[in-house]
C-alpha cells in the first residue's frame, strides 16, 4: 500500500491517490456531450488584476525545450507578449524585475492530483474521490467533489510553482469518471476555478484496483481478463448510443454515455492509470477497437519496456521520478523510465498523485533527468522543465494556452529563487494570468484556505 | 586489486599496496576528498578519510609529508565524501512489496502480542529495498513496526545494509508507541484511554520488575510486561509517536512521573510549538522535513520550517520517516530542502552541515550511537560514500559506498531491469535473454 511515512504509525491510511486505489485522466473541450449544447457548471474563473511585467536578466526555460540565457519574458494583460533575449527591448510602462541569477519557466503544471477531491484534513468525511459502487462511472465528475478550500492548493503553489492541474477521480473503478483542470487560483466555488476552454478528461484505471475492489465486493471484475470484460462491454454500449449522432438525437439522455460518447467523439481525454507494460499494450489495442485515443498512461512505471508502442501510438507516460514496489504492480519501477522514455521518442510527463509530491515536481523531474544521465542518456535543462509544463499542457489538452513561454499564451510564470532542476531553488514569484499570486517576500501575497484561518500556523511559511 | 576498475567516473589514480587486501573489511584512505565529516560542521577541501580494520582511524584536512601505511589508497580528485546515511524509522528488510501482504512483515494485527514483537528478528538483508537504498548512500537504518491493535508497536532495530547476511546492529533499540489520533483508535476510541493504556502497561511493567505483577489481573501477556520492563528502567528508549502541541506537552510531563524513560518522539509536526521545551527537556525528535499539511486534526500547524525552528531552539532532531514511496534514498533529498529553506523569506532552514547531520550523526546519536555511526570521527563504523556530486543535490549520487570498511555491491532488481530495457532491440532474441 501507498502510505505516507511517519503517518503510518499513526494509522494514516491512504485514502487519496490513484496509487492505491485506481486512476485515470482527463479529456478536450468544455463543451464536450452535454445534452443541452451549453456547458454545465460553466467556468467562472477569472484572471486577477496584474501588471506589465518585465523579468530581465534571468535563465529562461521556455517550457518548449529553448532556453535563453539573460533572457527577457514581457507579460501584460494576462499574456505573454514576448520572449527574447538581454536584447529584447522592455517598453515603456512596464514592471521590471531583475532575474538576475535566477531562472523563470511557465507555471507547472500537474496532470495527476486529487487535491480537492481528496483534500486535507484527510479524514473519512473528505474521501471524494472513489465513486467505488460500480465498477464503470463514467457518469460521476471530479468538480463534483473538489473542495476548493483543500489547503494543499495553497502548498502546490507556494512550494512547487503549479498554476494549473488536473483533479481525476481515484482509481477504484474502470471507468472512474469526468476530471477537471483547474487554474490554481483560489476561489470560493470550483467554477471559480476551473481552467476555461480546458477539454474534460475521463480517467480510467487498469490492473490490481478495479479488480481488487470488485473482485473483494463479489462481483466483476475480480480478474484482469474480467476488468477487460466489462470495459468493452461498456465501450459497445456506448458506441451504440453514440451512433445516434449529435447529442440533441440521443433522445434518453444517460450521463455515463455522454461522458463515454464524448470520448469516441474525440473531445474527452483519456486518461489511464495502468502500470504494467502489457496492460498498457492491451488497452491501446482496446482503444483501437472502439475507435478512441489513449492520451496519457498515468503512474506507467514500466513504460520504459515499451517506448517503442508508446511512441507510436502517440500516448504519453505521466510517471513519478522514482516510485516503486508499493503494490505488485509498481514493482519494476525503474529511475530511468523517464529518460528511457526520452531516449524512444515518447512523451514524459512527471506527475505527482500526491499532496506533498506536487510541491516538488520540479525535483522529481531532476532526478530522473539525473538517473538518465549516469547511465549515458544526455537530457537538457530545458527539455527536462517541458516534463512538467508543456508535456501535461499537451497531455491534458490545454497547450494551446499554457505550458509555454510563447507570446499570446497565458502568463502562467514562474520566477524561481535558483535552477528550478537544483534541491537548492524554491519558487520567489508565481503569476497565473499575469497576476502575482505568490511572493515569497510578501507575507500576504499567499492564499490561506478558510479552514486554516484561527488555526496554529495560520499564514505560517508552510 | 586495479582501483581503476572500480572508481572510473573519478578517474582515480590509485596506490596499490605490496600487501594483499583483505577479503572483508579492507583498509583505505582517501585523499583529495571535498570532506564532510556529518557532525554537523560545514564541508571541508582537500580532506582525507582513513580507515582501518573496518572502522574510521582518521578523517580531515590532508596531513602534510606522512607516508601511509594503508592498503589502497583512493585519489577522490574532489570528489565528495561523507558518512553513509543514516535513514530514521524505515521499514527496510520487512517488506518485498509494501501492498503484497504476505511480504510485509511490518504490522501484526492479528497477534496476541505487541511489546513483546522484535523486528530484528525477521530481516532480510537481501530485501531488494535494502539493495536499492544501498546503492543510494543509505548505509544504516532504524527499523521499526507498525502498530497493529496496540498502542505499542512492538521493537525497533538499528541494520546496517551490508550485502551480507549479518544486517542487525542492535537489535531491540527502542520500543514504539503511538499516541494522538492513531494511538486514540488502538486504545479503543480516545486519546483519554490510550492515555490510560501506556500507564497501565507502565505499572505493570514496573510490578513486574519487582515481582508484584499478577498475571490474572494483568492486561498485558507475560512476553509483553517483560519486554517493557527494560523500557521503564531506562535501559531500552521509548520512542513515543506524537503530532500535536498538546500532546507532546502531555509526553513531556510525563517525565515526572516515569523519569526513567529515556524518550524520543517521532512525527512532532507541531514541535515547533513547544520547541523550547522540547529543549529544556532534552528530548530529541525524528521528524518528517517536509510535511507542511495538515493532514491531520493533530497536524494543523505542520510547516516545513517545522525541523529548523526546533534546531535553532536547541532540540536534537533527525530526519525521518522513510517508509512506502519515502524511500530512504531520498534522505538526502530532504534535507537539501532544508537546506533551501535558508533562502526563503520567514522560513527556517539548516546549514548544509547541519542538514548532512540530520541524516547522519544526529539519527545515529538518537539512537544511542553516537560517536559509532553516522560520522567520519575515530572510532566510528567505516561507513563512508564517495559521491560524483554535492550529496545533497537531486543530479548527484555515490560512486562508492563502503560499510564497516567493505565495498558494497550496487546492483539490485533495478539496475538490472536497466541494463535490459536499455535498448528494446529483439531482433535476435527475446529481451528475456538479455
Amino acid at each position: 500500500m501507498r502510505y505516507r511515512a511517519l503517518a503510518v504509525l499513526g494509522g494514516a491510511l491512504a485514502l487519496a491517490a490513484c496509487s492505491t486505489t485506481g486512476g485515470s485522466r482527463p479529456a478536450k473541450s468544455a463543451k464536450a456531450s452535454d445534452a443541452s449544447g451549453e456547458a454545465p457548471y460553466a467556468s467562472t474563473y477569472r484572471a486577477y488584476p496584474g501588471a506589465p511585467t518585465a523579468l530581465v536578466g534571468a535563465t529562461v526555460y521556455d517550457g518548449a525545450g529553448g532556453r535563453i540565457d539573460k533572457g527577457t519574458v514581457l507579460f501584460a494583460g494576462g499574456k505573454v507578449v514576448a520572449v527574447g533575449g538581454p536584447d529584447l527591448p522592455v517598453p515603456s510602462g512596464y514592471t521590471k524585475i531583475d532575474g538576475r541569477g535566477k531562472f523563470v519557466t511557465p507555471g507547472v503544471i500537474d496532470i495527476h492530483s486529487h487535491l480537492g477531491d481528496y483534500p486535507t484534513p484527510s479524514v473519512e468525511a473528505h474521501s471524494d474521490g472513489n465513486e467505488a459502487t460500480s465498477p464503470t462511472t463514467p457518469e460521476v465528475w471530479a468538480e463534483h467533489s473538489v473542495w476548493p478550500q483543500d489547503p494543499g492548493f495553497s502548498r502546490a503553489l507556494a512550494n512547487g510553482g503549479v498554476t494549473s492541474l488536473q483533479i481525476l477521480p481515484g482509481s477504484a473503478n474502470l471507468m472512474g469518471g469526468r476530471t477537471v483542470t483547474l487554474k490554481n487560483v483560489a476561489s470560493r466555488t470550483v467554477q471559480g476555478m476551473k481552467f476555461p476552454g480546458a477539454p474534460y478528461g475521463m480517467k480510467m484505471a487498469c490492473g490490481e484496483n478495479p479488480k481488487r475492489v470488485y473482485g473483494g465486493k463479489g462481483r466483476a471484475p475480480s480478474t484482469r481478463m474480467g476488468n477487460f470484460a466489462v470495459n468493452r462491454q461498456t465501450w459497445i454500449d456506448a458506441k451504440e448510443y453514440a451512433a445516434k449522432g449529435s447529442s440533441a438525437d440521443r433522445e434518453k439522455r444517460d450521463l455515463a454515455k455522454d461522458t463515454l460518447a464524448g470520448v469516441l467523439d474525440g473531445d474527452i481525454l483519456i486518461h489511464n492509470h495502468c502500470y504494467r507494460a502489457d496492460e498498457m499494450a492491451l488497452v491501446m489495442d482496446m482503444a483501437k477497437e472502439f475507435g478512441y485515443k489513449v492520451s496519457a498512461f498515468h503512474h506507467a512505471v514500466e513504460s520504459y519496456k515499451i517506448g517503442d508502442l508508446l511512441k507510436e501510438n502517440g500516448v504519453c507516460s505521466a510517471i513519478w521520478a522514482d516510485w516503486y514496489g508499493f503494490k505488485m504492480e509498481s514493482y519494476d519501477g525503474i529511475p530511468e523510465n523517464a529518460a528511457l522514455l526520452q531516449q524512444a521518442g515518447a512523451c514524459v510527463v512527471i506527475h505527482s498523485d500526491d499532496e506533498n509530491g506536487i510541491q516538488r515536481l520540479n525535483q522529481e523531474a531532476a532526478k530522473a533527468q539525473a538517473a538518465g544521465r549516469r547511465m549515458g542518456v544526455e537530457i537538457s535543462d530545458a527539455e527536462v522543465v517541458s516534463w512538467i509544463t508543456l508535456n501535461p499542457a499537451k497531455a491534458m489538452g490545454i497547450d494551446a494556452m499554457t505550458g509555454s513561454l510563447a507570446e499570446g499564451k497565458m502568463a502562467d510564470v514562474v520566477l524561481w529563487n535558483g535552477n528550478p532542476l537544483s534541491v537548492y531553488s524554491r519558487p520567489e514569484k508565481v503569476w497565473i494570468d499575469g497576476a502575482l499570486m505568490y511572493d515569497s517576500g510578501d507575507p500576504k501575497r499567499r492564499p490561506v484556505s478558510d479552514f486554516e484561518l484561527g488555526q496554529p500556523g495560520e499564514g505560517d511559511v508552510k | 586489486m586495479n582501483r581503476l576498475l572500480k572508481l572510473p567516473l573519478l578517474a582515480l589514480s590509485a596506490a596499490l599496496a605490496a600487501q594483499a587486501v583483505p577479503a572483508a573489511a579492507q583498509d583505505f584512505i582517501i585523499l583529495n576528498a571535498k570532506l564532510a565529516i556529518g557532525d554537523g560542521s560545514e564541508p571541508i577541501d582537500n580532506g582525507m578519510v582513513e580507515v582501518r580494520d573496518g572502522k574510521i582511524v582518521a578523517a580531515g584536512p590532508m596531513p602534510s609529508g606522512a607516508p601511509f601505511e594503508t592498503g589502497t589508497v583512493y585519489d577522490a580528485k574532489g570528489a565528495w565524501v561523507t558518512p553513509g546515511i543514516f535513514a530514521a524509522i524505515t521499514d527496510l528488510g520487512l517488506v518485498d512489496v509494501g501492498g503484497v501482504d504476505e511480504s510485509n512483515d511490518t504490522r501484526a494485527g492479528k497477534s496476541p502480542f505487541n511489546i513483546a514483537l522484535d523486528v530484528s528478528t525477521a530481516i532480510n538483508p537481501a530485501a531488494q529495498d535494502i539493495g536499492v537504498s544501498r546503492a543510494g548512500g543509505v548505509t544504516r537504518a532504524s527499523v521499526s513496526p507498525l502498530p497493529g491493535n496496540s498502542i505499542f508497536a512492538g521493537q525497533g532495530a538499528i541494520i546496517d545494509l551490508g550485502a551480507d547476511p549479518d544486517a542487525v546492529t542492535m537489535p531491540r533499540a527502542f520500543q514504539m508507541v503511538i499516541l494522538g489520533e492513531g494511538g486514540a483508535r488502538l486504545a479503543g476510541g480516545s486519546r483519554v484511554a490510550a492515555n490510560v493504556a501506556l500507564r497501565n502497561a507502565l505499572r505493570e511493567a514496573s510490578e513486574f520488575a519487582s515481582g508484584t505483577w499478577e498475571s490474572e489481573a494483568a492486561l498485558l501477556t507475560r512476553a509483553d510486561v517483560a519486554a517493557l520492563v527494560p523500557v521503564i528502567r531506562g535501559e531500552q528508549k521509548l520512542y513515543i509517536y506524537v503530532e500535536r502541541a498538546a500532546d507532546i506537552r502531555a509526553v513531556l510531563a510525563m517525565r515526572s512521573e516515569f523519569p526513567k524513560l529515556v524518550m524520543v518522539l517521532v512525527g512532532a509536526s507541531e514541535g515547533w510549538m513547544v520547541a523550547d521545551a522540547l529543549a529544556a527537556a532534552n528530548v530529541p525528535v525524528i521528524a518528517e522535513a517536509l510535511d507542511d499539511l495538515p493532514a491531520k486534526f493533530e497536524q494543523l500547524a505542520a510547516t516545513q520550517s517545522n525541523v529548523g525552528r526546533m534546531v535553532a531552539a536547541g532540540v536534537r532532531v533527525a530526519i525521518g520517516g522513510m517508509t512506502g514511496t519515502e524511500q530512504p534514498r531520498n534522505a538526502v533529498q530532504y534535507a537539501g530542502n532544508l537546506v533551501a529553506l535558508s533562502k526563503v523569506p520567514r522560513a527556517s532552514g539548516l546549514s548544509w552541515g547541519q542538514a548532512l547531520a540530520s541524516i547522519t550523526s544526529v539519527p545515529a546519536s538518537i539512537s544511542g550511537l553516537g560517536g559509532k555511526l553516522g560520522s567520519l570521527t575515530p572510532g566510528a563504523a567505516g561507513d563512508v560514500v564517495i559521491w560524483d556530486g554535492d550529496p545533497l543535490e537531486l543530479s548527484s549520487a555515490p560512486l562508492l559506498v563502503f560499510i564497516d570498511g567493505v565495498e558494497q555491491p550496487v546492483d539490485n532488481h533495478q539496475t538490472r531491469l536497466r541494463e535490459r530495457y536499455r535498448d528494446l532491440d529483439e531482433s535476435d532474441l527475446p529481451k528475456a535473454y538479455d
